[in-house]
């Protein structure tokens, strides 16, 4: 009766198994040994590579893509991805800055609106995949060309000029020694601290897990599992529209053009960075990674160069081989 | 178990019906659990014997029929209902989240935060003592799994089994419903569920045990509910009557009618 029951596995974790979220150290490894080899082959291509004008400047052009992975990888957790993600900061960017000059609102105001408007299109992208149960892949396609038109037809293709001085305050730079610093690396940071916290201390960071790792056992535990996912959908539009206000800050403008490449480079950020396409598994700091990774080889093939098509093309590289990695070891696991 | 003379009866339904268009689910099916006891329940396919167990488990709403808990008439609209009111499920495909750990498991929708401000505004987990309560309630089930903090994928299948029954039995007040929990398992396996079983049944709690196995129902089960044609045929007493019979029972082969009164379970 009371015999006792045999545990010999439960020592002695599996090889492919990840241990989660002990394995924190283990996810992040990959991304940091890529970044570490990239950084060690731009260091011998250009003399440049390694100062610290130039980390400084990576960091800068992070911030946008590194805020937006971020929103990125709230959805993929939940199972699900977003190709809005550039388009919508493009609108945001936009809205804030005409807002600002052409409606003369208060500047924070106005980037609250911007803020305001790529939520709202996140709130439509969550509620068409919850109520609707459409896949997102679909949807975040529709909402990224409605928001690529919306975006051209409202600025009428021109770039906005002329900002108020709070709109481009946080590409303003401090000093750490000899190094300039801009505030949008530091507000970058500052999400990043938030979204760990979140994800891993909390029941709702937790449930974003759960949704992604297995749906219906969420549900029948009793997990409002639809409106996890809603807000899944409205934070990453807000997270959009911060990135937008990033976005602006750094060029001083209204792009109407942004977000082209930040879309592709959001999603290739988030799964450098561990985060199974899958869901349900992942980091968030090894999305940060994997935006740094994205920032090097940006910045390293530009000092080396190298044209930016081929930029392009090795973003593409990248995001297949990180995808490949994730699937291979989801298959040793099984 | 049968030296009890009146078990108290915890959950009991009468002339439940569910029809799904032209096909009727459930005829006018009953139901009877006792407290402190296996019920097995058994029928062949489409004998009616998912659809009472949805019915029980708020899965479905049943379209006429009574559902009693503790002598109370209850209604569930859903299985989160049926769960605050007690009643947990053991689903067949493994109702856990593979990639979180087992603690993670344990709690999932029912988070312990810490005290204080920690808890309050910053909202944050008390996984300490999560782990804790986990070490706990799997030892009392002589759940031999050391470490909490594992992802669940890491288990072998049984040992996953047997910490969604160890979750079911640590919340359940009333019922734990086990829908085929040895189905995909080995024998040894198997077994090692089956002992988990009858430990939840031993604290006390009553078990719903469906299954197709008849040699695990045997083995477990104080009483066998056998469902045929949308109703109760009978229920029989599974230490006097052999598993042949029952399979007869079970396909119309045998009419209940037939059997020495001994074999029927009171």
């Amino acid at each position: 009766m009371a015999s006792v029951m045999p545990d010999t596995q439960a020592t002695k974790p599996n090889v492919g198994g990840l241990q989660w979220p002990a394995g924190l150290s283990v996810a992040v490894l990959g991304p940091v040994i890529a970044l570490a080899l990239a950084c060690t082959f731009f260091a011998t291509q250009s003399d440049h590579f390694l100062s610290g004008g130039n980390f400084s400047l990576i960091l800068q052009q992070v911030a946008v893509v590194g805020v937006l992975a971020i929103g990125q990888t709230l959805v993929i957790l939940t199972g699900g991805i977003d190709l809005s993600c550039g388009m919508l900061m493009a609108l945001g960017g936009i809205v804030m800055t005409r807002f600002a000059t052409t409606l003369g609102m208060p500047p924070a105001l106005a980037i609250l609106c911007g803020i305001g408007v790529t939520s709202l299109f996140g709130l439509v992208n969550g509620l068409l995949v919850t109520r609707i149960r459409l896949p997102s892949f679909i949807v975040t396609l529709g909402t990224m060309n409605i928001a690529f038109a919306a975006t051209q037809l409202y600025s009428g293709a021109q770039t906005v000029t002329d900002l108020p001085p709070l709109m481009t305050a946080l590409g303003d730079t401090f000093s750490i020694g000899s190094t300039q610093f801009a505030w949008g690396t530091v507000a970058m940071l500052a999400l990043y601290a938030l979204a760990w916290f979140v994800l891993r201390e909390t029941a709702a960071g937790r449930h974003v897990y759960a949704v992604g790792n297995n749906p219906e056992a969420t549900r029948l535990v009793g997990i409002a599992t639809q409106r996890v996912l809603l807000v899944v959908y409205v934070v990453a539009g807000a997270l959009y529209g911060v990135a937008s206000l990033l976005s602006v800050s750094r060029t001083g403008v209204g792009d109407p053009n942004a977000g082209q490449t930040d879309n592709l480079d959001a999603i290739t950020a988030v799964v450098l960075g561990g985060t199974s396409l899958f869901g349900g598994r992942g980091v968030i700091v090894g999305s940060l990674v994997g935006a740094l990774v994205v920032g090097v080889f940006r910045n390293g093939l530009t000092l080396m160069g190298v044209s930016s098509i081929y930029q392009v093309l090795v973003t593409g590289v990248l995001v297949i081989l990180a995808v490949t990695a994730d699937q291979l070891s989801r298959r040793g696991a099984r | 178990m049968n030296a009890i003379a009146t078990p108290r009866v915890v959950m009991k339904a009468t002339s439940l019906v569910k029809r799904y268009g032209q096909v009727v689910a459930l005829d006018g099916s009953d139901f009877e659990l006792r407290a402190g006891e296996i019920l097995a329940v058994i029928g062949d396919n489409g004998a009616g014997k998912s659809s009472l167990i949805k019915a029980l488990s708020g899965a479905t709403v049943p379209d006429s029929g009574e559902i009693q808990l503790d002598g109370v008439v209850t209604k569930f609209r859903s299985p989160i209902e049926a769960r605050r009111a007690g009643i947990e499920t053991v689903y067949q495909d493994l109702a856990v989240a593979p990639a979180m750990t087992i603690a993670e498991n344990l709690f999932l929708g029912r988070e312990m935060r810490r005290p204080g401000w920690r808890g309050g505004v910053l909202r944050m987990l008390d996984k300490r003592r999560m782990i804790e309560e986990s070490v706990a309630r799997l030892a009392e089930l002589k759940v031999g799994i050391r470490s909490m903090s594992q992802a669940l994928e890491t288990l072998s299948g049984g040992q996953r089994q047997c910490v969604a029954v160890a979750r079911a039995a640590a919340f359940a007040k009333h019922v734990v419903i086990m829908d085929e929990p040895t189905a995909a398992l080995g024998v040894k396996e198997g077994g090692m569920v089956l002992e988990l079983i009858r430990r939840v049944r031993d604290r006390g709690l009553a078990v719903v045990l469906i299954s197709h196995n008849m040699p695990h129902v045997f083995e477990v089960a104080d009483r066998i509910h056998v469902a045929r044609l949308g109703k109760r045929a009978t229920v029989l007493n599974p230490k006097k009557i052999g598993m042949s019979d029952t399979v007869a029972v079970m396909t119309g082969a045998l009419r209940p009618e037939d059997l020495p009164a001994e074999a029927l379970a009171h």
